[in-house]
C-alpha cells in the first residue's frame, strides 16, 4: 500500500428520484460500474471510462458523470496524468497502453487556418444552382499527354495508369477487423459503396462477408502480413503497403489477444487468442529500393491492374521519404499525422512521436513539386481530420483526398473514451465480444456514416462555391485561399501561406 | 469588370491602331482610367526575326546597363531604342519604355528542343526577379506591346498606336483591384509569342501558379493574368498540345458531360482532366490569347464573364461587347455568343 489509491477519474451519480430501477445501466456497462442490489443501483465509479453508454441508454436521464471530482494538488508541470503514469509504471514496470489519437495539448494548426470567400470582384458559385465537382482520381497522372491521328480522328497515345475514382475526396482509413468489429466494418463498407468512395481493411485481412463490397475496399499489406494471400490482393480495389501509422510511428501494430476471436483468427490467419504484434519494419524492406521491389511485386501479382499506395507516419523527414516513395512506382502516398487514432498504442508514442498532418502535407506537396514528380503520386492525408473544414484546408495545402477514421467511428456512436485496447467497447465498435458487437446494427450505422460523408461533401461544396471554385482540382494546393491566424512565422513558412490581412 | 477585344486578319493584311483605339474607348464604362494596353502582331517587319524585348525602366543610368549585360550574356542585341511616347495631359510617365531587338544564342541551352525560346524565357524570369527597377513586359518576335496607366484613348495616344500596323491587335481596358497605377499590372501580358488579355479573376490562381512554378516559370507581376500566358506556353509550346486541346485543359467540360461522350472522346477528356487538373482555371473570366499562328477567345466553364464574336471577310473579332466590335467594323453582320468554355479560334490562312 505504498502508493495507495489515486483520485477517481470519473464519478458516476444516480439521481434516486429519477431512477426507476430498470437496470439498463447494469446491462449496458461492460466495465461493471453498476450493480443492482435489492431496490437500489450501486455504483463503482473507479472502473468507469466515460464511454457514456449508460447515460445514452438511461430512459430517465438519471445518470450524471463528473470528471475528476477530487483532483490532485494543481501543478503546472506535474500534471495529474504525469503523476498517474508514474504510479501506474511504478506498480507494473510496463509500457503504458492507450487508444484513440494524440491526447497531448499541442496547438491544432487547422484551428489557426481560415478559408477564403468571394466578394464583389468575383461571384461566389451557388452549388444549389450550378454544377460543383468533387470527383477525385487517386493514382498516377501523366505529366504530358501525347495525341496521334488514326483514321482522321485524334486519338490518345498516352496510356493512363489505373486510378481510383472517388465521388468525394473523403475516404475511410484503415481500421482492421480485430481492432474493430465485423459489424463496424460492414457498416463502413456499405456507407462507402453508397457514397462512391473507398475504405481500407487495415492489417486484419478481408472477411468473407465483405466480399460484396470488395470493389470499394483498399486491402492493406502491413509488416505482419496478416490475412495476405493472392485471393486477398486480387479482391481489393487497390493495395496499400503500410510502413507506419501516425499514432505510433516507428513501431508495428498491436492487437491484444483478447480481441482475437475465432473469426478474427481465421481472417488474419493467426492463432486464436494470440497477441497480434506486427514487427516494426517490414522484414523485407530495409531501404527504399526494397520498397520499390515490393510495390512492383504486388503490381506483378495483380497484373498491373491496381494502384498501390504506401502509407507512412508523418515524421520530421516525411517530405524526402515521400519523394522516395514517388519514385518507387507507388501510385499514392498516404501521410498519417500524429493525431491519427489507433486501437492500441504505447502512450509515449501516441503523444510524443511524429508531426501534425498539416505541416507534413505542406512539405510533402512542396517537395514533390520542386522535384517535378507531383503527378507521379496522389497524396492522401489522414490523422486528425475532424470536420469538413479540415478537409478543405488540407486539400488547399496540397492533398488529393483524406482518410477519416475516428470521425467515422464517432458517427457510429463512439464517444472517444480512448479505451479501444480493452476490447470491451460498449458501442459494439472496438470489440469482438458477441453481445457487445450485436449492439451495433449495420443497417443503422451504415446510414449514419453515409450521412456524415454526405453532409461533409455538401459543406465542402458550399465552401468551394463561396471561394468561386467549381472543381476540386482548383482547390488542391491553392494555398492562396488560406490565411494563418496567430500562427508563428516559422509554421507559415512551412505551410507557404500568408497571415490574415495580408 | 475590364473590357477586352481582339481582331485577327487571317490573310495577314495589316491594320493600323486607329480602329482598336476607338473600339476600346467604346468600353470605357468597363474600366476606371487606371490601366489600358494594346498588343500588335506584325509590328516590326524589318526586324521580325529578332525577339522584341520590351522593358519598363525606372531609370536608365543604373538598371539599363544591368539588363544589357544580362542580354549580352545570352545573345546579341541587334538594335535598341526608346519606345516613342507623346506627352498626354493626364498620363504621368512613371516608367521609361524601351525595346531591344535580341538574337539569343541557341547553343547556350543545349538540352532544349526550343533553345532560343528557352534562353529568352530564362532572361525574362531572371531580369524580372533579380533586377529591381526593370520589368520585361514583352518578349515575342514581331510583337509590340503598349501599356500604361490611363484611359484607353490616352494610352493609345501616348504611344501613338495609329503609327503601327499589324495583322492582329488586342486591347484591354482595366478596372484594377489588385495593383492600380502600376504599368506592369496592365494588360496585355506577354511571354515569347503569347499575349493575353483577360477580364475576370482566377480563383484557382494559387493552384495554377504552383503548377507552372514547378516547370520553372516565376510569377512576377502580382496579378493572376500572367499565369494564363505561362500555361499556354507550357501546354502548347513545351508539351506540344494542339491549341484547342490546351483551351479544353484550361476550361474543360464537366464530368457529367464527359461521362455522356462516345468512348474515344471520353477517354481523351478524362485524360486531359487527370493530367492537367492543376492547369484548370476556375473563377469568372473571359480571355483572348494570341500567338504567331492564331488567336483564341474563351470563357470560364459557367461563363461568368461576357464574350462575343463576329466576322467580316478575313477578319475575326472577339470582344466583351458587341458595341466595340461594331465600332471597329460597322458591317460585321451577325454577332454570336459562344458557349461556356468553347474556344473561338482564328488562324492565318496566308
Amino acid at each position: 500500500m505504498t502508493i495507495g489509491s489515486v483520485p477517481l477519474r470519473y464519478k458516476i451519480g444516480v439521481d434516486r428520484d429519477q431512477c426507476m430501477l430498470c437496470g439498463r445501466c447494469v446491462e449496458n456497462c461492460p466495465y461493471g460500474v453498476f450493480r443492482m442490489e435489492g431496490e437500489r443501483i450501486h455504483v463503482n465509479s473507479r472502473v468507469c471510462v466515460a464511454c457514456h453508454r449508460c447515460i445514452a441508454m438511461c430512459p430517465r436521464d438519471a445518470i450524471s458523470l463528473e470528471e475528476r471530482p477530487v483532483d490532485y494538488r494543481s501543478h503546472p508541470i506535474w500534471t495529474p496524468q504525469v503523476r498517474e503514469s508514474i504510479y501506474n509504471q511504478a506498480r507494473s514496470g510496463k509500457i503504458i497502453l492507450s487508444g484513440m489519437g494524440n491526447a497531448q495539448d499541442y496547438p491544432v494548426i487547422f484551428d489557426r487556418l481560415v478559408l477564403d470567400a468571394c466578394q464583389v470582384t468575383n461571384p461566389s458559385i451557388d452549388p444549389l444552382r450550378e454544377p460543383m465537382e468533387l470527383r477525385t482520381y487517386i493514382g498516377k497522372k501523366p505529366g504530358v499527354l501525347r495525341f496521334g491521328e488514326k483514321d482522321g480522328t485524334t486519338v490518345l497515345e498516352t496510356r493512363l495508369a489505373p486510378n481510383l475514382m472517388l465521388e468525394t475526396p473523403i475516404m475511410i482509413g484503415h481500421m482492421s477487423y480485430g481492432a474493430i468489429s465485423l459489424n463496424a466494418q460492414q457498416s463502413l463498407a456499405r456507407a462507402v459503396k453508397h457514397a462512391g468512395t473507398y475504405m481500407g481493411t487495415g492489417e486484419g485481412g478481408l472477411h468473407e462477408s465483405l466480399y460484396p463490397y470488395q470493389d470499394r475496399i483498399i486491402v492493406q499489406v502491413a509488416s505482419g502480413r496478416f490475412g495476405v494471400d493472392i485471393n486477398y490482393l486480387e479482391r481489393g480495389a487497390a493495395i496499400e503497403i503500410k510502413i507506419g501509422q501516425g499514432a505510433k510511428p516507428g513501431i508495428g501494430g498491436h492487437l491484444p489477444g483478447e480481441k482475437v476471436c475465432a473469426d478474427v483468427s481465421c481472417t488474419r490467419m493467426i492463432p486464436l487468442g494470440s497477441d497480434a504484434i506486427s514487427p516494426a519494419p517490414h522484414h523485407d524492406i530495409y531501404s527504399i529500393e526494397d520498397l520499390k521491389q515490393l510495390v512492383r511485386s504486388l503490381k506483378e501479382a495483380t497484373e498491373w491492374k491496381k494502384p498501390v499506395f504506401v502509407k507512412i507516419a508523418a515524421v520530421h523527414n516525411s517530405a524526402a521519404i515521400a519523394a522516395g516513395i514517388a519514385r518507387s512506382g507507388a501510385d499514392a502516398v498516404v501521410v498519417d499525422g500524429f493525431r491519427g487514432g489507433t486501437g492500441a498504442a504505447p502512450r509515449v508514442f501516441r503523444d510524443h512521436v511524429g508531426i501534425p498532418v498539416e505541416a507534413a502535407i505542406a512539405s510533402v506537396d512542396a517537395k514533390l513539386r520542386t522535384q517535378g514528380i507531383r503527378n507521379e503520386v496522389s497524396i492522401i492525408a489522414s490523422g486528425g481530420i475532424r470536420e469538413s473544414a479540415d478537409v478543405a484546408k488540407i486539400i488547399a495545402l496540397g492533398a488529393d483526398a483524406v482518410y477519416i477514421g475516428t470521425a467515422a467511428l464517432v458517427a457510429m456512436g463512439c464517444r472517444v473514451c480512448g479505451t479501444c485496447y480493452r476490447g470491451l467497447c460498449p458501442w459494439g465498435i472496438a470489440t469482438q465480444r458477441p453481445d457487445l458487437v450485436a449492439r451495433l446494427d449495420p443497417d443503422v450505422a451504415s446510414v449514419n456514416v453515409g450521412n456524415l460523408i454526405h453532409a461533409w461533401t455538401l459543406e465542402l461544396s458550399e465552401l468551394m462555391g463561396a471561394a468561386g471554385i467549381n472543381s476540386i482540382e482548383s482547390l488542391r494546393g491553392n494555398r492562396d485561399r488560406l490565411r494563418g491566424y496567430l500562427l508563428d512565422e516559422g509554421i507559415m513558412k512551412v505551410l507557404d501561406i500568408k497571415p490574415v490581412g495580408a | 469588370m475590364c473590357g477586352i477585344i481582339g481582331v485577327i486578319d487571317r490573310a495577314r493584311k495589316r491594320m493600323d491602331g486607329t480602329g482598336i483605339r476607338s473600339a476600346l474607348a467604346e468600353m470605357d464604362e468597363r474600366g476606371s482610367g487606371e490601366g489600358a494596353g494594346y498588343a500588335v502582331y506584325g509590328a516590326f517587319p524589318e526586324l521580325k526575326d529578332y525577339y522584341a524585348i520590351h522593358v519598363f525602366f525606372d531609370d536608365l543610368h543604373e538598371t539599363k546597363p544591368r539588363v544589357e549585360e544580362e542580354l549580352s550574356k545570352w545573345g546579341v542585341i541587334e538594335h535598341d531604342e526608346a519606345v516613342p511616347t507623346y506627352e498626354q495631359p493626364s498620363l504621368r510617365k512613371i516608367h521609361i519604355p524601351w525595346r531591344f531587338f535580341f538574337r539569343p544564342d541557341p547553343h547556350l541551352m543545349p538540352r532544349s528542343i526550343t533553345p532560343e525560346d528557352d534562353v529568352v524565357m530564362h532572361v525574362v524570369m531572371k531580369v524580372n526577379t533579380t533586377i529591381p527597377g526593370a520589368l520585361i513586359f514583352a518578349s515575342g518576335k514581331n510583337v509590340a506591346v503598349f501599356k500604361a496607366s490611363g484611359w484607353p484613348e490616352e494610352v493609345a495616344d501616348f504611344y501613338r498606336i495609329q503609327d503601327y500596323k499589324g495583322y492582329l491587335w488586342m486591347g484591354h481596358n482595366r478596372y484594377p483591384t489588385n495593383t492600380p497605377g502600376w504599368w506592369g499590372g496592365a494588360h496585355p501580358f506577354n511571354l515569347l509569342n503569347w499575349s493575353v488579355v483577360h477580364n475576370g479573376e482566377i480563383t484557382s490562381y494559387g493552384t495554377n501558379r504552383r503548377y507552372i512554378e514547378s516547370y520553372g516559370y516565376q510569377c512576377t507581376m502580382y496579378t493572376d493574368t500572367e499565369v494564363v500566358a505561362y500555361l499556354f506556353d507550357l501546354l502548347v509550346r513545351r508539351h506540344g498540345l494542339p491549341l484547342e486541346t490546351a483551351v479544353r485543359a484550361l476550361a474543360p467540360p464537366f464530368w457529367d458531360e464527359i461521362d455522356r461522350m462516345p468512348d474515344q472522346e471520353r477517354e481523351i477528356f478524362r485524360a486531359i482532366r487527370l493530367a492537367y487538373g492543376s492547369a484548370l482555371m476556375n473563377g469568372p473570366f473571359a480571355i483572348v490569347v494570341a500567338n504567331d499562328q492564331s488567336m483564341v477567345g474563351f470563357t470560364d466553364r459557367i461563363k461568368l464573364r461576357p464574350l462575343v464574336y463576329g466576322e467580316k471577310g478575313d477578319r475575326l473579332y472577339i470582344s466583351s461587347e458587341e458595341a466595340a466590335i461594331r465600332t471597329m467594323e460597322p458591317d460585321v453582320g451577325e454577332i454570336t455568343m459562344p458557349k461556356a468554355g468553347e474556344p473561338i479560334i482564328g488562324r492565318y490562312v496566308a
